[in-house]
């Protein structure tokens, strides 16, 4: 009889530190979920928020992805917005020019097959989906280069296509946006 | 009870023999991606070995393992001969067969898609059958998981499942749910294209149904880990399970929690709102617990051993832990790994902390670490364990065990560190060289170099282990004693109808997926004109 309630007593024991390890979990995954919560609705860095697309066939045909209209242009609020596309096995442009301490936004499609960039050295990171138009606010810091290679498999030519970003300063960008409507490195 | 040995022993060797080829791509593709390798390769060799190292050690591999192991531990655990031998022999053909049909456009450049699939690229339609006759076979496998189940209940009723084979029954159904995003996806999207039947797919679509298996079968290649760690490690240390129940609910939270999670991986495509990725997120956070329940009840049941073999002080029972046994040696660094592992993947469910990280060597280090690491580092341990059962004749190589399992452990390390670090850095995965003359990458070079030594250990590692097995078909004949599971330290007499059947969890695993799946599912199926051409793919084209 004495051993019976020793071996329930041991049961108890068990049960309620068990118990405090389950909660003890619980909390930290509150916790973590809360972190992630607080700075999506803070805004700090949040996906896009609504579905966008666009026909692959008639990329080059009309719409804001047609070969003249990408590349970077200043928008009236003084933003700047940077269109690309990539393609196997490259992207358009190759060289995106953008100033520095000004809010940019990404607009980004695929021609082909899915194909993503991230921009090294960088927060900025995304898929480029057929179909689908991706958009990502972002800002650089200082001026300098960065290689921006494609992330995601794309074909048998994945491994060659890295494009670049330079960023430039921001008097010299406007200069350089005065002459023309769309920018790349290569003007 | 094992009666049905050669069933069981079937299938491990066909998944070791899978094993050992894939392991030697894969430290092929270390070494020729490294700055070691003097001249570039043509890269389409690369991506035709990735796609065979993919899908052999994705979808093969593991699979066999779990229905091999998901045998024995019927007939084991049930203590009765399995019901529908003939069907378990089928399932098993299929799945061979299915490798083979697979692997022969793999091997020919046909269907250099990755085992991810990418659509709007395609492949030749082999390649898909063959992946689809595979889970078709560990389908019958599930099916005869549920079969066996419901048949012992019936003839003991009231008595609560043996908790290995509850176990095993989570993860069959966890599997065969988790597959049909991907069979889905196969079946009426790629296939008719890889026909050509129709020439247009929707790739986003694609990729939201790929999520819905690519994360959940993660946690089916873990089901055989965490069985072994919470049936098999603690009596093999001569020790007793700290708690029956909370194994019950760890597993039950893994079927309940496991699928509607997939969406993290496509925090960056455009194809889904903002919304949903917050869900899978939260749901993400949700499936570390099972994790962090397991990891509690494992240290506590090594704790018991421990004090039992005469362990004291607060941390002292850890030396007395029987160090040399290769299963307690396993067990421990597969946990080391786990953490690890298990941290980086908490900083993958964060949307901010992955836009860093997102599709690059740091995911390729992350799950390599978590599969190759934590789980098939106890796949190995069941081997060992359940080797001399299956043959009859002993293993008695313990030293070579401890240092295959040590080197496997060192190897792991040495592969996934460096590239957490250079994907942190920003190196992209699955290219097959890299310029590292460039003065933005050359500062990974050294990194991915040593990379490529771990992928060397791992191989050294791996073909011991295939020694040690081959030692034991061909050891001293010796009758071995019955295979047992760990007992639990209070043993339950009576346990709640939830913790002995799943109807209710299953009602809960199919709700939630359709709640967190449907809406940007039929979103995307109502969306005109996402359909985009495809790109066929293939030497030749």
């Amino acid at each position: 009889m004495t051993t019976d309630t020793e071996h329930s007593l041991g049961e108890a024991v068990a049960q309620r530190i068990e118990r405090r390890w389950a909660t003890l979990s619980i909390v930290i995954v509150g916790l973590l979920v809360g972190m992630a919560a607080y700075i999506g609705i803070h805004q700090a860095t949040m996906p896009q928020g609504r579905v966008e697309t666009a026909d692959p066939r008639t990329l080059h045909i009309s719409g804001e992805f047609i070969e003249s209209n990408l590349g970077s242009a200043v928008e009236a609020d003084g933003s700047v917005t940077v269109r690309a596309i990539g393609q196997q096995y490259s992207f358009t442009p190759q060289c995106v020019v953008v100033p520095a301490e000004t809010p940019i936004t990404f607009r980004a499609t695929s021609a082909d097959v899915v194909h993503g960039f991230l921009i090294e050295g960088t927060n900025i990171n995304t898929m480029l989906v057929p179909g689908y138009v991706s958009e990502l606010p972002v800002r650089f810091k200082a001026s300098g280069e960065h290689v921006m290679p494609c992330q995601e498999f794309c074909g048998i030519g994945h491994q060659g296509m890295w494009g670049k970003v330079k960023v430039v300063d921001k008097a010299a960008f406007l200069n350089m946006a005065a002459a023309k409507r769309r920018l790349t490195c290569v003007d | 009870m094992l009666t049905n040995k050669r069933l069981i022993l079937a299938h491990f060797w066909l998944a070791f023999i899978v094993f050992a080829v894939a392991l030697v791509l894969g430290a092929w593709q270390m070494f020729v991606r490294s700055p070691l390798n003097a001249w570039h390769i043509n890269p389409e060799l690369y991506y035709r070995s990735v796609t065979a190292h993919g899908s052999a050690m994705g979808y093969v591999f593991p699979t066999l393992i779990a229905m091999g192991f998901g045998y024995a531990i019927t007939e084991a655990s049930l203590e009765k001969p399995l019901v529908g031998r003939s069907w378990a022999w089928a399932g098993f053909l299929l799945v061979a067969a299915g490798a083979v049909v697979a692997m022969v456009p793999v091997s020919l450049g046909l269907a250099s898609v990755l085992y991810t699939f990418y659509p709007p690229m395609i492949g030749n339609p082999f390649y898909y059958i063959g992946v689809v006759m595979v889970v078709v076979g560990s389908w019958i496998w599930v099916a005869l998981m549920s079969i066996n189940f419901v048949a012992w209940k019936r003839e003991n009723p009231g008595k609560p499942v043996p908790l290995a084979m509850f176990a095993n029954v989570a993860g069959s159904l966890l599997w065969g749910w988790t597959a049909v995003g991907a069979a889905l996806e196969i079946l009426f999207q790629i296939l008719p294209v890889a026909l050509g039947l129709r020439s247009s797919i929707d790739a986003g679509l694609a990729r939201v149904f790929f999520s819905w298996t690519l994360h959940a079968i993660v946690y089916f290649w873990l089901m055989p880990t965490y069985i072994a760690y919470y049936t098999i490690f603690p009596r093999a240390i001569g020790g007793r399970l700290y708690s029956d129940a909370m194994a019950r609910i760890s597993f039950i939270l893994f079927v309940v929690v496991a699928m509607p999670i997939g969406v993290h991986h496509l925090f960056a495509d455009p194809q889904v709102g903002a919304g949903f990725k917050f869900m899978h997120s939260v749901f993400t956070g949700l499936v570390a617990l099972p994790t962090l329940l397991t990891v509690f009840t494992i240290c506590a049941s090594a704790e018991i051993a421990s004090r039992l073999r005469g362990g004291r002080g607060a941390f002292g029972w850890i030396k007395a832990l029987p160090w040399s046994n290769p299963i307690m040696l396993a067990t421990a660094l597969s946990l080391v790994m786990l953490g690890f592992g298990g941290a980086g993947g908490l900083i993958n469910m964060s949307y901010q902390l992955d836009t860093t990280v997102h599709n690059t060597q740091w995911i390729t280090g992350h799950f390599h670490l978590i599969f190759g690491g934590a789980i098939v580092i106890m796949y190995f341990a069941i081997a060992y364990d359940l080797w001399p059962h299956l043959t009859g004749r002993a293993l008695e190589s313990f030293g070579l065990m401890r240092t295959q399992l040590w080197l496997w452990f060192i190897g792991m390390i040495v592969t996934t560190f460096p590239w957490h670090y250079v994907g942190v850095l920003g190196m992209p995965r699955r290219m097959a060289f890299y310029d590292y003359a460039n003065p933005a990458i050359s500062p990974e070079a050294f990194s991915v170099a040593m990379s490529a030594v771990g992928g060397l250990i791992l191989l050294i590692s791996g073909a011991l282990f295939l020694l040690v097995l081959v030692r034991g078909q061909l050891g001293a004949r010796g009758e071995a004693d019955a295979y047992r599971f760990a007992v639990p330290l209070h043993m339950p007499v009576r346990i709640p109808a939830a913790l002995n059947s799943f109807g209710l969890w299953l009602a809960l695993m199919v709700g939630l997926t359709v709640v967190n799946y449907g809406f940007p599912i039929a979103q995307l199926i109502a969306l005109n004109e996402t359909s985009v051409p495809a790109v066929y793919v293939g030497v030749g084209r």
